[in-house]
């Protein structure tokens, strides 16, 4: 039984769950003794106020459109990836092996190149897991943890051991060089015309980000495989009957999901142009906020990235310009996802009765 | 609306224990319960019986407070009562036994009873507080479990026995019990209905809502009928029959009897040979299973649940492996072989209606254009290109199929879990009859299903076989099965026990078959 219309559920929930995880931030400032309108005007100006700013946010935005979809696409098969983390770090390895070896002449060759690249060394690392569920029944959830350590520690021993330059303390790589330079959005802007910032990193990626997007909806609802990963996340003996494997679905979604991941380098990674250690910085995990907000639909992924993205820019400022600890934005965040995502029946079961009585009509005559 | 004169005959002086005036509620464009009043009167069995879908469900979970009228009052021993939850429904004095169950599995039958009317802190006072009433209550009414077993460990009955005593335990005077037997034995049931009775002669109200009409006539004193939301009669039931029932909840005459021609066999289509299925367990379920299936017939496969009739029905619909032989229209086919899945037997002509149509046939949460595709959404016709499938065509043929079948609303872009019982039922028969299969797998097709759309339902199966088709009918319904099949095999213990022709046998008979007893039978 659905009491909730589709844009109360859609839009009013996750909105009102910002805002209460808003005025609890919002009273922990005051009880540090500052003015929560003043740390929220300095978010603000910080990530929308300016072109620099606005590049930032939307540099966040596009890595966790890529890591919200993963979790998405694995959310439609009733499947928990919490490995969006470790897909994205092989994935940025992937990416920076393709930048690595050849001098590329122009980004429009090396741009899908390192998108591939990417996307096979995420869809890889998630296969492994997806692969023992489907054939060993190890949970997934399980084993994409473990993976997102190994993940990491491979990242140090592969950087430190071989890709990082002779002599260099640093454990990165050597930069990509000019061939592999994506155009920022100052350079896109600039040819119509409209001035950016051409020190903020927000890059073209985040076009692909969105047309990631829309083949993401165009899979899941229109074609016959993602027919088949909804059929089998609503129901496994459903499945069964109509000749759906479920081994098929768990690996399909788990590649999809990896792949999804590991396009993230080419934000993360390629646009740094460098491989650096922890170059996710935690939006694999950041993902799964993003899905569970954006109800696993990519205009709501897109929608919940840029919150995040705004958090994640705002809290820096705030970081930066208030006498704030960092901790506190990483409490803030932790309420936006504790509400949006973990919380939501507290805010759905109020609505819900909200809603009834106000279609149910009065009862003056009785 | 005769409410008012047919409450069991009983003076005006005596207070109704629930009286519903004007109640009416819609979800969406649905219209559930239209201005409903009744009167159940104290120390009465009281039915309630309608079609899958007449309302019986909303309005008794409005009763209990689950859902909330538009209009209306509710008065409980003559005083309005507002029940905005179930709990104010049980401070209320009414309790409720779900078609299913809401117990814990691994607790005791103690510890469920008890579950959330714990006195305290402290369990143990309620639980021996409980432990006595339990005792008095077995002796009383033959409403005996022990009270230290797990809800595991019991069949279904006791499960059931379970429920009726949480009521009791929370001093229930009115219950409410919601289609108490569809999940039985018929042994079960009647002792059911003594546990009722017995209930009733101590002065409790009991609303018993069920669709069949057998038991409205052993035991409710009253029995209102329900049609499309609306009470359209309350009668005494010493005054009434199971026909004029029938034609008040279809609003029609019903054939209870299947109008056909005498079927004509023509070639083989599917023949089984040595079929054998080990399950996870490593239990035999099916222990050499030799069938033939002509066209033009409807073989129908008798037995008690559970004795390897959905095995049988899994193996040949592509859920489940076994070993054997089936030759399909001459061609052999391996069925141990993993690729042999639902969608291989479709394209070869199999269709399949599961056993559980909400657990298999459909995906609840799915359109129910979604779901007509459901199983051939690798069907050429629904493809657009060769990775996008066309939905507005799927859409399209779904209404047709939809309007075809009867199936209410016929709206493809509702859910499937917004119809009722006999609705889903019907979207599924739609998909799988209106693919003109070779061979039709039936599993349980009228299972919780109404009347009108029974017939309906019987009939559509009848055209089939007409047309030529071969059909395997699986029903726990013996009914069902003698009056739709043409041939009868009877299944007990993961073997065919015999094959019967429906004219030239009897109830008693096949009974005998069921309980794995042939020679006797033959001999006798």
């Amino acid at each position: 039984m659905t009491v909730l219309p589709k844009w109360a559920d859609a839009i009013l929930i996750p909105l009102l769950s910002i805002l209460i995880s808003f005025v609890i931030s919002g009273l922990v400032i005051l009880y540090l003794g500052l003015n929560p309108f003043e740390a929220l005007r300095l978010m603000v100006t910080g990530a929308l106020g300016s072109s620099y700013g606005w590049g930032y946010t939307l540099y966040y935005t596009t890595n966790f459109i890529f890591t919200g979809l993963c979790a998405a696409i694995a959310f439609h098969a009733r499947l928990f990836n919490i490995g969006g983390e470790g897909q994205a770090t092989l994935g940025g390895l992937g990416a920076a092996l393709v930048c690595l070896a050849i001098p590329w002449p122009h980004w429009t060759l090396a741009l899908p190149a390192a998108l591939i690249g990417g996307a096979l060394f995420g869809a890889a690392w998630a296969f492994i897991p997806a692969w023992l569920q489907a054939r060993r029944g190890s949970h997934i959830v399980i084993t994409t943890i473990m993976f997102n350590y190994i993940a990491a520690a491979l990242m140090v021993y592969l950087l430190v051991e071989f890709l990082k330059p002779e002599g260099s303390m640093d454990p990165a790589t050597r930069r990509f060089g000019p061939g592999a330079e994506l155009p920022l959005f100052s350079d896109i802007f600039g040819l119509v015309g409209i001035p950016f910032s051409s020190s903020a990193p927000a890059n073209i990626s985040f076009f692909i980000a969105l047309l990631a997007c829309l083949l993401f909806w165009l899979l899941v609802w229109r074609t016959r495989l993602g027919y088949e990963i909804r059929a089998y996340g609503h129901s496994e003996t459903a499945a069964g009957y109509a000749g759906i494997s479920p081994a098929r679905m768990i690996i399909v979604a788990m590649i999809v999901s990896g792949a999804l991941a590991g396009c993230m380098a080419i934000n993360s990674v390629m646009a740094t142009e460098r491989l650096v250690l922890n170059s996710v910085e935690g939006a694999g995990f950041i993902g799964l906020a993003v899905a569970l907000m954006g109800r696993s639909h990519p205009v709501g992924v897109i929608l919940a990235a840029l919150l995040f993205g705004f958090l994640y820019q705002g809290g820096g400022e705030l970081a930066l310009w208030a006498n704030i600890p960092r901790e506190l934005i990483i409490l803030i965040q932790g309420l936006v996802i504790l509400f949006t995502g973990a919380l939501d029946n507290m805010v759905r079961m109020p609505l819900e009765r909200i809603f009834l009585m106000i279609r149910r009509p009065g009862r003056q005559g009785a | 609306m005769s409410d008012s004169s047919g409450t069991a005959g009983r003076p005006d002086t005596v207070v109704p224990a629930i009286e519903l005036r004007g109640i009416s509620k819609s979800f969406g464009h649905v219209q559930a319960n239209k201005d409903i009043s009744m009167r159940v009167m104290p120390g009465t069995i009281h039915g309630i019986i309608g079609e899958n879908g007449a309302g019986k469900s909303t309005l008794m979970s409005i009763l209990y407070g689950f859902y909330k009228a538009d209009t209306g009052e509710i008065l409980v021993g003559g005083e309005e009562t507002e029940i905005p939850d179930s709990q104010a429904a049980i401070a209320a004095g009414i309790g409720m036994v779900f078609q299913h169950f809401k117990l814990v599995e691994n607790f005791t039958v103690l510890e469920n009873v008890i579950l959330g009317a714990e006195d305290g802190t402290r369990l143990k006072p309620s639980l021996a507080r409980a432990r006595s009433l339990l005792t008095e209550l077995a002796r009383e009414y033959e409403l005996n479990v022990d009270p230290d077993e797990r809800i595991e460990d019991l069949s279904v009955g006791h499960q059931q026995r379970v429920e009726i005593l949480k009521a009791l335990y929370r001093h229930a005077d009115i219950l409410i019990l919601d289609e108490p037997t569809g999940v039985l034995t018929p042994s079960e049931a009647d002792h059911l209905f003594r546990i009722l009775k017995g209930l009733r002669d101590e002065g409790k109200t009991i609303i018993l809502i069920t669709h069949k009409l057998r038991e409205i006539m052993d035991v409710t004193d009253t029995v209102s009928v329900m049609r499309r939301g609306e009470m359209t009669a309350t009668v005494k039931t010493s005054n009434t029959n199971p026909q004029e029932l029938a034609e008040l909840m279809v609003g029609r005459k019903v054939l209870l009897r299947v109008d056909k021609k005498s079927a004509e066999p023509g070639r083989k289509v599917l023949e089984i040979e040595d079929l054998r299925v080990v399950d996870d367990d490593g239990v035999e379920r099916l222990k050499g299973i030799d069938l033939e299936l002509r066209q033009g017939e409807i073989l129908g496969i008798a037995g008690v649940a559970g004795n390897g009739q959905s095995e049988l029905l899994q193996v040949l619909g592509g859920c489940r492996r076994a070993t054997g032989r089936i030759r399909l229209n001459g061609e052999g086919i391996d069925p141990a072989d993993h690729a042999l899945d639902g969608q291989v037997w479709r394209e070869r002509g199999v269709s399949h209606v599961p056993e559980d149509r909400q657990r298999e046939g459909l995906i609840l949460d799915f359109f129910a254009w979604e779901n007509v595709a459901f199983g051939y959404h690798h069907a050429p016709e629904y493809q657009k290109s060769r990775w996008l499938m066309d939905n507005a065509a799927i859409r399209r043929e779904s209404g047709k199929k939809m309007e075809r079948f009867d199936v209410r609303p016929p709206i493809p872009e509702l859910a499937a879990r917004n119809f009722s019982g006999g609705n889903q039922q019907k979207i599924v028969l739609a998909r799988e009859i209106e693919r003109d299969p070779d061979v039709l797998l039936v599993g349980q097709p009228t299972r919780g299903v109404d009347i009108g759309a029974i017939e309906f339902i019987h009939q559509r199966i009848v055209e089939l076989r007409d047309r030529g088709k071969a059909i395997l009918l699986l029903s726990v319904e013996l009914d069902e099965i003698l009056s739709l099949a043409d041939r009868i095999a009877v299944m007990f213990d993961g073997r065919i026990m015999g094959e019967r022709m429906p004219d030239q046998t009897s109830e008693h008979e096949l009974g005998l078959l069921m309980a794995g007893i042939t020679d006797t039978a033959s001999a006798a």
